[in-house]
């Protein structure tokens, strides 16, 4: 009897030992990060979560999210799911001013250090991408002609046709005072009325306002549109798909508008350390520059591009490379994020006058 | 004596066991009642509430808010284009659902096969048919072109026409469906009985044949104008992005700002709205009518 509970007894421990590196390898820490899903996602994670999963030896759990409204109902749930997001520049800037974002540590701070303030960095908004808002147009409609800037997406008379732009004012406005002349770097505070007038010219020939960047790509495409303005992304990608009833399709990053998408976090994030040093990982240059061998959009670090991680032919299709730069300008989000209101009202009022 | 007595200890006795069995079928209801009370009165209830709450207790701001001039003309497109489809698709759909009415047994089935196909395919895809059809570079327009009946191409996608055409067509079925359902049941000796009463085929069909059908006319109407009311995917698609519904406004409310008091309050007028029209239309003729009751 005794030596049976004994046996049993030792059994058990083997178990237990055995059973132990098991144990302890599903203790793994899980971080959960929530993105746009897609193609974007899929590049994210082979870009960068890969890394940090080893790194920091958690497991990276993924969620999608549709945007801002998602972020301030999870805090406000008071236990957010998510321990990291990817939001636009100017939903960061706002979920900031609302105090529903964690600020970073100072590690974490030395991190973005590389990272241009005017991309809208702060102790709470780590941006990790850029794009921007370009001219894209038919190659038949023009043919050798490169529009030189939004003053041509303006001019009907060189360059006929239709246009289409999104249907908000946050980058409309933009355009349409550089189309009307004022320089790049003297555009905020923007001058709104003379804006929405400049915009009143334009307004004939938009045939559509388009609301998805999918639409934006298809009217392009199918020809319905001689000039789009529209994400780099979008129609950089349909230089490598089958023509369609619209044919070959350029853009140019002549007076581009950028744009970035930041890593914030939740208030109240479970995790947070953990997801401060993730930022941390995929902030450094040559992590950070990996996205661009996945998907095409631009690395956030400056250093990014000195890392040789980006193929030289790469480099000529994002949108901040060091050449390309230069001929656009970067987006003021507190702007946006004071008068975003007013301004799709207005707008809104615009469009259906 | 005693059998009278007993006759109305019989029927006192009845009428319990009536009474009884009259409240045991209505309890019969509460489970629907209460579901219905669940999902549908208390949202409705609880969104009137969020429309008046501000940061700091009641307020009207959200409804002040709509008085802008980007609002108001959203409730004006919204209803300018229910109306416009209300009226194609009587215009349409009245001497169809007479057509079917009046077919032979396999011609009707096969034309309300027709009329119910569409229904069967996805929202989205009809959208896009639409707009592979009826965009600058789509086939009907190559098509015109290439006949040289028109040089430019007609713009019939991107706007209010667009918007309009696809909602018309999936609006159509809403409208034949109820119309077919009240022609059906017309007793075609109403129309001999007209004929021999020296009435010609003309003035019987407006003097009988339409009376009769117009509470079917009605429910369609109904049906077509609330649905449309709240349409959204189509203005979207087709609409080219100048076409604004209410409904838009409410999503753009929720998305972008995250306001549920303001979204709250424009689904409050859109109900409320709704709800006078129809409250008007049933002062007009009659609730009964438009149920189909005598």
């Amino acid at each position: 009897m005794a030596r049976t509970i004994r046996s049993a007894v030792s059994i058990s421990v083997a178990a237990l030992l055995l059973g132990a590196p098991a144990a302890m390898a599903q203790d793994k820490k899980v971080l959960t990060i929530s993105s746009w899903g897609g193609a974007f996602q899929k590049a994210q994670k082979e870009a960068w979560f890969a890394i940090v999963e080893k790194e920091l030896n958690v497991t990276i759990k993924e969620d999608n999210t549709s945007g801002i409204a998602d972020v301030r109902t999870q805090v406000a749930s008071g236990k957010p799911t998510w321990d990291l997001t990817t939001q636009g520049a100017y939903s960061c800037k706002l979920l900031e001013k609302e105090g529903r974002l964690e600020k970073f540590d100072d590690q974490t701070m030395k991190a973005l250090a590389d990272i241009p303030t005017a991309l809208g960095r702060s102790d709470q908004c780590a941006p990790q991408i850029v794009y921007s808002v370009a001219i894209g147009w038919r190659d038949k409609a023009y043919p050798g002609k490169e529009p030189p800037g939004w003053a041509a997406f303006w001019d009907v008379k060189n360059f006929p046709g239709q246009r289409s732009v999104r249907k908000h004012p946050i980058y409309a406005l933009e355009m349409a005072l550089i189309a009307d002349g004022v320089p790049m770097d003297k555009l905020y505070p923007l001058d709104v009325d003379r804006a929405f007038k400049k915009l009143e010219e334009l307004k004939p020939h938009v045939l559509v306002w388009w609301a998805s960047g999918a639409q934006s790509a298809q009217v392009i495409k199918d020809g319905e549109v001689d000039m789009v303005a529209a994400w780099n992304g979008r129609i950089q990608a349909l230089e490598s798909e089958p023509e369609g009833k619209g044919g070959k399709i350029k853009t140019t990053f002549n007076q581009q508008i950028l744009v970035s998408d930041h890593w914030m976090i939740p208030k109240g994030a479970a995790n947070k350390d953990l997801a401060m040093k993730a930022i941390a990982i995929m902030s450094r240059p040559e992590v950070n520059a990996r996205i661009s061998n996945y998907i095409n959009y631009a690395p956030s670090n400056s250093k990014s591009y000195d890392t040789g991680v980006i193929a030289k032919e790469k480099e000529a299709g994002l949108p901040n490379s060091p050449a390309n730069a230069k001929k656009g300008f970067i987006q003021d989000n507190q702007w946006w994020v004071d008068n975003a209101d007013a301004m799709v009202k207005r707008f809104d009022a615009f469009l259906q006058r | 004596m005693t059998v009278s007595t007993g006759g109305s200890a019989n029927l006192g006795a009845y009428r319990v066991a009536e009474r009884r069995e009259r409240w045991l079928l209505q309890s019969l209801v509460v489970p629907g009642l209460a579901l219905i009370g669940l999902i549908a009165l208390a949202p409705i209830g609880w969104l009137f509430w969020m429309s008046v709450q501000g940061s700091s207790g009641f307020t009207l701001d959200h409804y002040q808010r709509l008085l802008d001039e980007s609002y108001l003309r959203t409730l004006k497109t919204t209803f300018e284009l229910s109306i416009l489809v209300t009226v194609l698709s009587i215009a349409l759909g009245y001497p169809l659902a007479y057509l079917i009415s009046q077919a032979r047994p396999r011609l009707a089935a096969l034309l309300m096969l027709l009329v119910l196909f569409p229904v069967w395919t996805s929202l989205l895809v009809r959208c896009y048919a639409w707009l592979v059809l009826l965009q600058r570079r789509g086939v009907v327009n190559s098509w015109l072109q290439d006949m040289g009946i028109i040089d430019a191409p007609l713009k019939l996608m991107h706007n209010f026409t667009g918007t309009t055409i696809g909602m018309l067509h999936i609006m159509l079925p809403f409208m034949i469906l109820p119309l077919y359902a009240s022609m059906r049941s017309i007793d075609r000796d109403y129309m001999r009985a007209a004929a021999n009463l020296g009435a010609s085929p003309v003035r019987a069909f407006w003097q009988v044949f339409v009376p009769l059908s117009l509470p079917g006319l009605f429910a369609g109407i109904i049906i077509v104008f609330v649905l449309c009311l709240g349409f959204y995917v189509t203005p979207a698609l087709l609409g080219g992005g100048r076409v604004y519904m209410w409904s838009m406004q409410i999503e753009r409310n929720v998305t972008y700002y995250a306001d549920w008091g303001a979204a709250s309050a424009l689904g409050v007028v859109l109900l409320a709205l709704t709800l006078g029209i129809l409250w008007a239309v049933g002062r007009l003729i009659g609730f009964d009518r438009i149920v189909g009751g005598k």
